[in-house]
């Protein structure tokens, strides 16, 4: 028994050092943004820019309140954000069940592998006119932009994460009778959550960027929107503040996301 | 992942065996069809495993013994010949297998581990906690039920998956060198720890291995299997009695000579199979 001892020992050692790590990673992670954003304000302060182009983060700022007291910033970020949200729906989960599908099933990896591979490096923002001639210049256009924008790097990372699992553990699941549904919920689910993770991650990147791509035409409300709207009436500043805005968003999913993935692939995290 | 055909398997009042047989094997033989043309893997085997017996297979590595035991698992199909296994009469799983090596799912904890057959079977979940909290017990790891299998050694592994495969309750047990990848003491130990749970139970176990120690410790009857294509060599019947402690076994004169007895079997096999390896090397 004094292997198992030795073990345990050995095993929490080297938790509490990933901890410490990771709080290194996270300090870093917030000061690598803060002091870009305090080299662009020195330089804005000193002439050394062009502030018609680069005006201080400082006036930016003012901006941004300003924006939030008239409530013109939260009207758009909450429009963007409910697309940004049925977008994951309509594409993640579909992308999901078919990418888990596709990575058990060889008989339809063979039949939809040649259309993903032709339909994927299609540039998104270049579908967008047909999109807006089939979905119209409503809700629906910038929600399918989003779905589009996602499905393919959750689908394609998906698939991968179930090839990739070793064949002992759909050995394992059929010598102890596991059923179709239960291969699924306990070997391919699980085991290619990790990929899962980082197609969503992509995913939600490419989301962003299609959903102010596809606000800035036809499109009443959104970041997007409002940048472009912004630029029509030369409020740089407000273009400024819709650019931070949606690098926050980034920087927030990140966090989110990795979080989430703690806790969804807790037996990756701690290695 | 081809359609496969899982072995016959007869119901205890239709069985032509006899109650005292679980497994039988007539002329089995597995082909597998490779770019160098086929591939005789197991050659005509025959046998029968007595119900309660704890069965060993010994052979040369690359003798087909692993193939001969997935066939029996459902995993693999074999090629011709009957293969026909006593059905257990109470509803429970026909086999388990205890794979070599790492076979936990990582994304599970010991515990989710140790339930997975029971789960699987949607059993209610006060016989899970019955059941699996005995064999955990058993391998001394219920303290370790929330860790998961990188958190702890190789030996903890295995006991896991023996824990596993206990917890199932299965008919028949089937063993693919289990204890191969681990250290000669911690060998010893789960060795020992198999014997212990086992005499609780007294299942039927097709336990494969190339080491002749451990068929020697563990078996009541022992088939050596011929270097590549797999055939039977020899069968012995294990001369020693039971319960059994491993390191009194091996002190005995008598246990010396029986290895060497079964070596002698061996030993030209051995020598045979690295001549194959040699000549598919050069």
């Amino acid at each position: 028994m004094s292997e198992i001892v030795h073990n345990v020992a050995k095993a929490s050692s080297k938790k509490s050092f990933a901890i410490s790590a990771g709080n290194i990673d996270r300090i870093m992670n917030i000061a690598s943004p803060l002091g870009l954003l305090l080299l662009w304000e020195v330089a804005a302060r000193f002439g050394w820019i062009d502030v018609r182009f680069f005006p201080a983060p400082s006036k930016i700022f003012v901006t941004m309140l300003e924006l939030i007291q008239n409530g013109q910033l939260w009207i758009h970020l909450k429009a963007s954000m409910y697309r940004l949200f049925w977008g994951f729906v309509w594409g993640g989960v579909p992308a999901l069940l078919l990418g888990i599908s596709m990575g058990l099933n060889r008989t339809l990896r063979s039949i939809m592998d040649p259309l993903v591979s032709a339909t994927y490096p299609i540039p998104k923002s270049a579908i967008l006119p047909l999109i807006l001639l089939i979905f119209g210049l409503g809700e629906p256009s910038k929600v399918v932009m989003v779905a589009i924008g996602l499905f393919f790097p959750i689908l394609i990372n998906t698939m991968a994460g179930v090839l990739e699992i070793q064949k002992i553990y759909f050995d394992v699941s059929k010598n102890f009778g596991a059923d179709r549904y239960q291969v699924f919920m306990t070997v391919a689910l699980p085991g290619a959550m990790p990929l899962i993770m980082t197609g969503v991650k992509l995913g939600v990147g490419m989301g962003l960027i299609l959903i102010s791509l596809a606000e800035m035409i036809g499109a009443k409300s959104g970041l997007g929107y409002m940048m472009w709207n912004a630029w029509e009436i030369l409020s740089v500043e407000t273009m400024y503040v819709g650019l931070l805005v949606i690098a926050a968003l980034g920087v927030l999913f990140t966090v989110v996301l990795n979080e989430i993935e703690r806790y969804l692939v807790p037996w990756k995290a701690a290695r | 992942m081809a359609g496969y055909e899982a072995p016959a398997v007869v119901a205890p009042d239709q069985s032509i065996m006899g109650p005292d047989v679980k497994i039988r094997l007539k002329n089995v033989s597995k082909v597998f069809e490779t770019r160098k043309g086929p591939f005789v893997a197991l050659d005509s085997i025959t046998l029968d495993i007595p119900t309660g017996c704890f069965f060993m297979l010994v052979g040369p590595s690359g003798c087909g013994k692993t193939t001969l035991l997935r066939i029996l698992a459902g995993l693999e199909t074999h090629t011709s010949g009957t293969i026909e296994i006593a059905k257990p009469a109470d509803g429970r799983p026909g086999n388990s297998m205890i794979f070599q090596g790492d076979s936990l799912f990582p994304w599970m904890t010991v515990w989710e581990n140790a339930s997975y057959g029971l789960a699987m079977r949607r059993k209610p979940a006060a016989e899970i906690k019955e059941k699996v909290s005995h064999f955990l017990n058993r391998t001394g790891l219920l303290r370790f039920a929330d860790y998961y299998p990188h958190q702890l050694s190789g030996g903890m592994r295995q006991r896991v998956s023996i824990a596993r495969a206990f917890s199932n309750d299965p008919d028949i047990l089937l063993m693919d060198e289990p204890f191969s990848a681990l250290d000669e003491q911690n060998k010893v130990m789960l060795q020992e720890e198999l014997l212990k749970i086992w005499e609780e139970t007294r299942k039927t176990v097709l336990f494969i291995t190339h080491s002749v120690d451990e068929a020697v410790t563990l078996g009541d009857r022992i088939m050596v299997m011929t270097a590549h294509p797999g055939r039977e060599k020899a069968t012995l019947d294990v001369p020693f009695e039971r319960p059994r402690q491993v390191l009194e076994l091996r002190a005995r004169p008598e246990y010396g000579e029986f290895v060497f007895n079964i070596w002698s079997y061996l030993r030209d096999e051995v020598q045979r199979a690295r001549a194959q390896d040699e000549g598919r090397t050069s």
